[in-house]
């Protein structure tokens, strides 16, 4: 009877008409609807955010136009292309972050940049793609769960970029790196006998770790625990981003009427700091709405991984949809004063168009990936 | 590798969907760990952060009172408060103070010779505070300001009350002035009570009444952004932003006649000097004139160090305070109060005569004690001896009373000790006695108080020295027969909200009782001489009078002249000729006005002091006084 309602409706149709183009543009129509909603939601945020910066936020327009072009244009690769691709994307990714150590530029203090003369990018943005890409080709041309052989070099492959990145510096992205990294080897089966054991040998290294630290990032460690010792230094960002999100309560002091974002009390608030700027003008809500917006993405990313028909597409499709999540993770944790402060931006929100042509570079991937599965059997 | 193994993609499969299920229960978990934290701030912390979200806000900014508005005694405005602009520093918004002072100085904003004082200034003050560093700025400075505005962070424009005074040096030196609160000042204040006001009262009436014209400052919150700039408040009624109406300061009213004031400094024009003119029957001091003057709208403005400097590298010393801090041989002045000492101890009568040849020498001494005269005044009385100011009939008066009757009997009158006038930096002079030498001195032979330095106090030299408001004060004593009052210049106070008026009584001295009140009688018609008798030495001065005046010259020695030599005027350089003193009140017998004038290095006292006091005398009495 309902099905009879709705068969002659108008709405039907549409739906099985957008269905159908969506089908032939290998597009998986939820995961695209999951992805605007929290588009959506960014810019409206970002439009408080912002400011008087009008044009700060039609620049993010367009970043987030190309970000859904290629979208749509990496969805269209065959999934073996992908995977063929893997190595060369890997060492070419590898060779520019080679090269931006000795020849990239210094922007706030860390050699991140290559000036390609028309575009500066991030080399290290490449690596967020190419060694999930890369671990997921190696493990899957061997038998599962990985021998240690093969853990040993997958290691190796997630550790050599990570090095780099680490070294620029810019610790945030190296982490997010490794994590992309790593759960591809997690999800490939790596025994849990030597996923404990690596956690412990990763406790063990914390004081070498510590003591490779630059000053700069020992401070954002010490900082977080007692932000008060330095607050208006080092624990500004984290003592002003808690009165932000604390003072917004359940429902927020309204859009664009966050005294703390607008007042300027509250640091890069447009960019790594928007989290708080949500937590202000629209309070628990929010970001419950936001953080609804996000488990339903990675709901069905890992249901589209689920679905995938081998190891590559699988392992792949699932470091993305993961990685995502840890994104979201550490920047909230990072603006809600549960993890010290690494430049990492709230996805798909955050004002910046590497971080978001770099997710929907992901996304695009992953829904490759997922229809690829129907053209085979 | 000890067996071989082929891939099962089914076992595979299973071991991915497993994991992968476990996936998203640590992505649960991470949900649930975020949305607590969330709850725990926004829900269960949200009052804490409320109000910490508040804080942030609102900044106290203060409201300084305004000063209290100076009158003179007829009710003219002498220092007033008029909006002006202000340059202020605040160091927390300052970023890199050195690079800030720095452009100020290149942009002409800052004097450089006042770097290093603005820098000490604003170090020395809270790191929030705004710092006024440069007041009263002119339209062109204001404009320079504008176009480097963005350059100078934490660099305010403000408009304030500045003060201002609108008779300019008339009077400075009575008035005092304003200026920027130095870290010497803040030792001696409490901070609190200054919080938004920038200037202090520095010298005279300015600084002896800060307290009454301060008032009680103001505060105000106002939101601000981060950089603390004032932003407009967002939500209705979000936020209760308190503030305190600041409480002007006590307005006061002077006992100075600024237009009399005037008259005394223009008689005084050019001349270095002093004027001090006294109400006999309270102690109100009409005049305080000392010159040459200043300007206190300069300090008032923020004085650089270079201007500054200027006035006080000034040879005549226009800071120096000529009234209270100079202190001079009274010379002949005293002349009266010495022959009123000798009838009160009985050692001499009116009508005693003596010789005068020209000189006096100590019985078996041949030191000869010149007298100005040099052929000598020949017979001459008390009363002759006034008027002609003979020295050798005092010397002789001096050598008869000795030095502790002449010590007590002027004590008695004030010499040796400050007026007690309301204003600071009073100096006492020095009333010498054999028990002052003692202490004055060091070494046993130094100690010893000698015959010849009682003769020469008696004509007001030697160790003798006064300030020109002791003379003033002393002669306003013999004008009131012997009663006395502390001088003053302050005589009424009004809180300016109110209207209500608090006078301030004259304040009696011990008055000085005579055995003989016909003493009185005796010396001021002897002064009276002075300006109207044949031989007065005054009697130029006072022709035409259409009062009686009664009054004294004087002539202080600056420089020694040998026992042979001729003392003449014009082979000394100026600043080494005497100094020319008058002391008098007019009418004699009914005094309102008493004067003591001091002309430095201005020769006789008839020639040149005279004249200034009549100048006054006229201005006072030939016009109605004012109410």
């Amino acid at each position: 009877m309902m099905y009879g309602e709705l068969g002659g409706s108008r709405t039907r149709r549409t739906v099985t008409g957008m269905a159908r183009v969506l089908g032939a543009l290998r597009m998986d129509g939820m995961l695209l609807s999951g992805l605007i909603a929290v588009s959506l939601f960014g810019l409206f945020v970002l439009w408080s955010a912002a400011g008087d910066n009008t044009a700060l936020w039609f620049n993010q327009l367009v970043r987030i136009a190309i970000g859904f072009a290629l979208l749509i244009v990496l969805s269209q690769v065959p999934d073996h292309f992908l995977r063929m691709l893997s190595p060369a994307v890997y060492v070419i990714g590898l060779v520019l972050l080679v090269v931006v150590a000795f020849a990239g530029d210094i922007g706030k203090g860390a050699q991140r940049w290559l000036d390609l003369g028309v575009v500066r990018f991030q080399p290290s943005e490449i690596m967020k793609l190419a060694v999930p890409m890369m671990c997921a080709w190696y493990l899957h041309q061997r038998p599962l769960p990985p021998a240690l052989r093969d853990v040993a070099l997958v290691l190796l492959i997630v550790l050599l970029p990570v090095a780099l990145i680490a070294e620029q510096p810019d610790l945030g992205t190296a982490l997010l790196v490794a994590a992309a990294g790593m759960i591809v080897l997690v999800l490939g089966g790596l025994s849990p006998a030597y996923l404990l054991g690596g956690v412990a040998v990763a406790g063990a290294a914390v004081p070498l770790m510590w003591h490779l630290m630059h000053d700069y990032q020992r401070q954002r460690v010490l900082t977080l625990l007692d932000p008060q010792s330095d607050a208006l230094g080092a624990g500004y960002h984290i003592i002003q981003s808690q009165i932000a999100i604390g003072s917004g309560g359940v429902f927020g002091k309204g859009w664009m009427n966050g005294s703390q974002a607008q007042l300027e009390f509250l640091p890069e608030r447009s960019t790594d700091f928007i989290f708080a700027v949500i937590g202000e003008e629209l309070g628990l809500l929010g970001l419950f709405a936001l953080l609804v917006g996000y488990l339903f993405i990675v709901g069905r990313g890992l249901y589209m991984a689920m679905q995938c028909r081998d190891a590559f597409a699988r392992l792949l499709a699932a470091s993305i949809t993961l990685t995502f999540f840890v994104y979201a993770c550490v920047n909230a944790g990072m603006v809600m004063g549960l993890l010290p402060i690494v430049g990492v931006p709230l996805p798909l929100v955050s004002y910046g168009g590497t971080s978001f042509v770099t997710l929907m570079a992901g996304f695009g991937i992953l829904m490759s990936l997922h229809s690829s599965r129907k053209l085979v059997g | 590798m000890r067996r071989v193994r082929i891939k099962d993609d089914a076992l595979e499969l299973r071991m991915f969907l497993q994991r992968s299920l476990f996936a998203a229960g640590i992505v649960a978990v991470l949900a649930l760990l975020l949305s607590g934290r969330a709850f725990w701030l926004q829900v269960v912390q949200n009052a804490h952060y409320v109000e910490l979200s508040l804080g942030n806000r609102a900044r106290i900014e203060p409201l300084p009172p305004n000063r209290g508005v100076i009158y003179d005694r007829a009710g003219r405005v002498i220092a007033e408060n008029t909006p002006a602009y202000q340059l202020e520093l605040v160091r927390e918004q300052a970023g890199d103070l050195e690079v800030t002072l720095g452009r100020l100085t290149r942009f002409g904003l800052l004097d450089p010779s006042d770097l290093a004082r603005v820098r000490q200034l604003v170090l020395s003050r809270r790191s929030f505070e705004a710092v006024p560093f440069l007041l009263q700025l002119d339209d062109e400075e204001v404009a320079r300001y504008a176009v480097h505005r963005h350059e100078l962070p934490g660099v305010l424009l403000e408009t304030r009350m500045a003060r201002h005074y609108p008779y300019g040096p008339i009077g400075a030196h009575a008035l005092g002035y304003v200026g920027t609160i130095s870290e010497e000042d803040l030792s001696r204040i409490d901070r609190e009570r200054y919080f938004g006001t920038g200037v202090i009262g520095k010298t005279g009436v300015e600084r002896a009444y800060e307290n009454e014209l301060l008032g009680v400052g103001g505060y105000r919150e106002v939101l601000v952004n981060a950089e603390g700039r004032p932003v407009k408040q967002l939500g209705e009624g979000d936020m209760q932003l308190k503030s305190r109406d600041p409480q002007a300061g006590r307005e006061l009213r002077l006992t100075i006649d600024i237009e009399l004031q005037r008259v005394a400094e223009e008689a005084m024009a050019g001349r270095r000097g002093a004027v001090v003119a006294i109400d006999p029957s309270s102690g109100d001091v009409l005049v305080f004139a000392s010159l040459p003057s200043f300007d206190p709208n300069g300090f008032a403005r923020g004085i650089s160090r270079s201007d500054y400097l200027a006035l006080t590298d000034n040879p005549d010393q226009p800071l120096f305070n000529r009234v209270i801090r100079g202190t001079y041989p009274p010379g002949s002045t005293i002349k009266p109060l010495m022959a009123l000492a000798g009838l009160e101890y009985e050692v001499v009568q009116p009508s005693d005569t003596i010789y005068c040849p020209g000189h006096y020498s100590l019985p078996g001494s041949r030191h000869r004690f010149r007298d100005w005269k040099r052929e000598g005044h020949g017979t001459v009385d008390m009363e002759g001896a006034v008027m002609q100011s003979c020295d050798v009939y005092f010397y002789r008066l001096a050598n008869t009373l000795g030095i502790q009757r002449i010590h007590d009997a002027m004590a008695h009158m004030g010499f040796g000790e400050p007026t007690g006038i309301d204003i600071a930096g009073e100096r006492g002079g020095i009333m010498p006695s054999p028990a002052w030498k003692k202490t004055a001195f060091s070494g046993r032979e130094n100690q010893v108080w000698f015959p010849g330095e009682t003769v020469i106090v008696g004509i007001g030299q030697g160790y003798w020295t006064a300030t020109i408001l002791q003379l003033a004060k002393a002669t306003a004593l013999l004008a009131t027969r012997g009663q006395h009052f502390r001088p003053r210049l302050v005589n009424a106070l009004v809180d300016p909200a109110t209207g209500q008026v608090e006078k301030r009584p004259p304040e009696p001295l011990p008055p000085v009782e005579l055995n003989h009140k016909e003493n009185w009688e005796t010396i001021v018609n002897a002064m009276v001489a002075v300006t109207s008798g044949p031989r007065g030495t005054a009697l130029r001065a006072s022709r035409g009078a259409a009062y009686s005046i009664a009054g004294k010259t004087g002539t202080a020695q600056v420089f020694s002249v040998g026992q042979t030599e001729k003392y003449n005027e014009k082979d000394i350089a100026e600043r080494l000729r005497d100094h020319a003193l008058f002391v008098a009140f007019a009418p004699a017998e009914a005094p309102k006005l008493a004067i003591a004038v001091l002309v430095e290095n201005g020769g006789a006292g008839s020639a040149v002091a005279a004249p200034i006091a009549r100048a006054v005398f006229d201005a006072y009495l030939t016009k109605a006084p004012p109410p």
